[in-house]
């Protein structure tokens, strides 16, 4: 199958980390100082400690499991001892800082295995690397998928190419296929970019996927192939997991490595690199940030959709990339208004960046304006490759308007849908913010 | 710009609360956002880039595209004035002082009384001020006769900022475009001093400059002839001069004759993507069939059915009206598909309204106004197409 993607918009930023040559083997190995897995980047898991201070675990032990399916885990990616059990205001576990074991390479992950595939996934943590939609959370168990959808590839700046950690690797996508295809009803979709070197994989649906950004989210490809219906639940994952699934499938134990771009107009020597998930920034940036003064942000993620950790922060899920920016809050831009322009970016043709197709820009973290009533019309849909009125769905999210969300397809979305609409707003509206607490409360209501 | 940045942070303090011009703190917060732009940055979580279009920059693109309007309409007035004080010299520069001072008071008082009023709005709801008004601002001297009283506008202004733009909620909430409803105020207020052959054409000397009218002088728009014509021949022989109506030398309010200004604003505003060019081309759409329907079927009792399709877009508000009044995007259709359905009413309406309404010798104002009134009528069908579309779906599903 083949889908073109017509909305959209690639963006060009400095700082790209160059195509490493071979797979990703011969990438350089970051041995983190100390590792973190955040709760919060798991929507739906509610959670619970398995380990308290100075416990000593293997890679692939549970650090945290799931209040309401105590089968569900988040396992440690380290062997080593818990450093710290972190919590916040109201005893909100916010992370699980575990410091790893003197050694060079990592460890296999070696979760607990269970009769049944199913309750492997969920002990191996692997689970909770998917998403499920409707509210774009980690996979209800109770629900049985329709289809499940996989993106072969990330196609937000700066990312990395999925391609070069799943190459080698075509027994396990099977595997992985073969394990997946028991747990759904439906099929298994693999959506590829055009002229990927993968080849297809046997008992999988091959869908090529051709445009703009943010064609290689899940949530265009699944509205092309067959958009989630109100009452239907899917799955959805990117190659890498599905790669360690069938790891997990075929040998009982799971690859450590994750390949990850650091990259951004701030980073000197930007590069993809071999670590593992929930690494610690300040590791990944050792000697590769720009001297230059001023403010700076550090992502974790996309700067589209990522979190700003902070060099003291770490690699959270499901971002596969850290990139580096201007934070802008010391800019003190004068007239920013009526500046032409050369060095800002715009989809509209307003400012002189806008025609310097093959610029590279550097932008920082500013909004770029106050907040506003929405005033454009149109602006979200240039951008959202979706059957979805994204303007009118926003506004019935913020009225929490029950049966407008339904009738205007919130269970076809997660926040990432809304990434460039956001980007792109005139009037300033965190617009992923309120998709995912939109989310949430229909979640709380209709559930 | 160092030093004025630290000016200002050492002011600020008298405009916190608790300050002594903490009364004051949104017009500070106004100036502020106007020379500096804001170093607020992007949340923890989410888009850490944003687009650098944002509204005031969106604003000052229109007010940009209005300017040449502007600055013909300083022109035509003092060309109208010169015309009607007989005279046979027409010196460029003399003629456009003589506008600017014409004009300038009514854009001082629109600007005083509409930002006064979003000033304390914006204090009272302790927001920050917002660039709405800027474009408003411009737009009510301009689609305004050149000898509306100066206190008109200032009771025009307030009653179409307050009750329909504030108690709405402010900018981006209106349902009616507000300087049109200014328009409409005056209109319907005092009907006798803002029609009739009295207030399109200045006829006296602004600070000395310029002559005064001939006695008997009648400064009548060539619409409003035709609204009295009786005769096809009568209506030819005004319509016979176009190409000055293209230009924009004939009387009318003082920035909406020139149908070539208007395409040098349209060109501006399509090119930067600030407005809409489906209801520009809807509305042009509208407007010409309507004209051709209205002039096939021509009739005595209603003049201006004497004109052709192409007349009735050149003469009065018409292109003003689609290009600046209609494409407004808070009160305009939002979807796209509504877009085209809006703009072509708007043409159409306007042309009907002109046509078939002797009360009225322009119809472009009252056919905005009305289609601002359906606009969301139009975008809810077009939202439940969407919906349905939705439910079929499942219908489907659930069948196979």
């Amino acid at each position: 199958m083949e889908i073109k993607i017509k909305k959209g918009l690639d963006i060009n930023l400095q700082g790209a980390a160059p195509r490493p040559a071979a797979d990703s083997g011969s990438l350089l190995w970051v041995r983190p100082e100390s590792v973190a897995v955040c709760p919060d980047d798991f929507p739906g898991f509610v959670p619970k400690a398995a380990v308290k201070e100075g416990d000593a675990v293997e890679a692939g032990a549970p650090l945290l499991f799931d209040k309401n399916n105590p089968e569900i885990k988040l396992v440690s990616p380290v062997s080593g001892t818990v450093r710290a059990v972190v919590r916040g205001e109201r005893r909100k576990l916010l992370r699980v800082e575990v410091v790893p074991a003197e050694s060079s390479v990592p460890s296999a992950l070696k979760p607990e295995t269970a009769s049944d595939f199913r309750s492997t996934l969920m002990n191996s943590g692997l689970w909770c690397m998917m998403r499920q939609r409707p509210y774009d959370i980690v996979p209800d168990p109770k629900r049985t998928p329709r289809d499940i959808f996989v993106t072969a590839f990330d196609s937000s700046p700066l990312a990395p190419h999925l391609e070069y950690a799943v190459a080698d690797g075509m027994e396990d996508l099977e595997a992985a296929v073969a394990a997946l295809s028991a747990l759904t009803s439906g099929k298994v979709y693999i959506c590829v970019p055009e002229g990927t070197p993968l080849k297809p994989v046997k008992g999988a649906e091959w869908v090529t996927v051709s445009g703009p950004h943010p064609s290689g989210n899940v949530g265009p490809q699944i509205a092309a192939i067959a958009p989630v219906n109100k009452g239907e639940t899917v799955w959805t994952l990117d190659v890498v997991t599905l790669r360690k699934i069938g790891q997990l499938a075929r040998t009982g134990s799971i690859d450590a490595a994750d390949m990850i771009t650091v990259a951004g107009p701030e980073v000197a020597s930007p590069a993809y690199l071999l670590t593992v998930a929930g690494a610690d920034v300040k590791s990944l940036l050792a000697g590769r940030m720009k001297g230059t003064p001023g403010h700076r942000r550090i992502i974790s993620g996309s700067v589209f959709t990522g979190v700003k950790v902070g060099i003291d922060g770490y690699l959270r899920y499901p971002y596969r990339q850290v990139s580096v920016i201007r934070e802008g809050d010391d800019a003190d831009e004068f007239m920013g208004w009526a500046n032409p322009g050369a060095s800002k970016m715009s989809v509209k043709r307003s400012v002189l960046g806008h025609f310097l197709r093959g610029r590279l820009f550097a932008p920082d973290a500013r909004i770029n304006g106050g907040h506003r009533a929405m005033i454009l019309s149109g602006e979200y849909d240039k951008v959202l490759p979706m059957d979805i009125m994204g303007e009118y769905l926003i506004k019935a999210i913020m009225a929490r308007d029950i049966e407008q969300m339904e009738q205007l397809g919130i269970y076809e979305v997660a926040p990432e849908d809304f990434a460039l609409p956001e980007y792109v707003d005139t009037s300033k509206h965190p617009l992923q913010r309120i998709v995912r607490e939109g989310l949430d409360f229909m979640r709380s209501e209709v559930e | 710009m160092k030093g004025l940045k630290k000016q200002l942070e050492r002011i600020r303090p008298h405009f916190q609360p608790g300050g002594k011009l903490s009364a004051l703190h949104s017009v500070y917060d106004g100036m502020e956002t106007f020379l500096f732009t804001p170093n607020e940055t992007a949340a923890e979580k989410g888009a850490h880039i944003r687009d650098a279009n944002d509204s005031k920059r969106t604003m000052i693109i229109v007010v940009m595209a209005l300017m040449p309007c502007f600055l013909f309409g300083m022109y035509n007035t003092a060309y109208q004035h010169w015309l009607a004080a007989g005279a046979s010299e027409f010196p460029f520069w003399t003629m456009m002082l003589y506008g600017f001072l014409a004009v300038l008071p009514r854009v001082i008082v629109s600007y005083l009384v509409g930002l006064g009023i979003e000033f304390v709005v914006a204090q009272w709801r302790k927001e920050e001020i917002q660039e709405g008004f800027l474009v408003t601002g411009i737009l009510i001297p301009m689609i305004c006769p050149i000898e509306t009283p100066l206190w008109m506008i200032a009771v025009a202004t307030a009653f179409a900022v307050i009750f329909v733009k504030e108690v709405f909620g402010g900018t981006g909430y209106n349902i009616l475009n507000v300087a049109l409803v200014t328009r409409a105020f005056l209109f319907f207020a005092y009907p006798k001093q803002m029609s009739g052959d009295n207030v399109f054409v200045a006829t006296d000397p602004v600070c000395g400059i310029g002559g005064a009218a001939a006695d008997g002088f009648t400064g009548a728009t060539p619409l409003g002839e035709i609204a009295t014509a009786t005769s096809s021949e009568q209506v030819g022989r005004i319509t016979a001069d176009w190409w000055n109506a293209f230009i924009g030398l004939i009387p009318g309010s003082f920035g909406e004759t020139s149908t070539l200004c208007v395409l040098i604003g349209a060109a501006i505003l399509l090119f930067s993507g600030m407005a809409s060019w489906k209801i520009m081309l809807s509305a042009l759409i509208g407007g010409l069939s309507m004209g051709a329907v209205a002039h096939a079927f021509p009739s005595a009792t209603f003049p201006a059915s004497y004109m052709s399709a192409f007349d009735q877009l050149i003469y009065g508000g018409f292109a003003f009206a689609i290009v600046f009044m209609a494409t407004d995007p808070v009160t305009a259709a939002r979807t796209e598909t509504g877009k085209w359905i809006y703009g072509f009413l708007v043409g159409a309406m306007a042309i009907v309204i002109r046509v078939y309404n002797s009360g009225y010798p322009e119809g472009a104002m009252l056919a905005v106004l009305l289609m601002n009134v359906f606009a969301p009528l139009i975008d809810y069908c077009v939202v439940q197409s969407n919906v349905k579309r939705r439910l079929n779906r499942v219908k489907t599903s659930a069948r196979s």
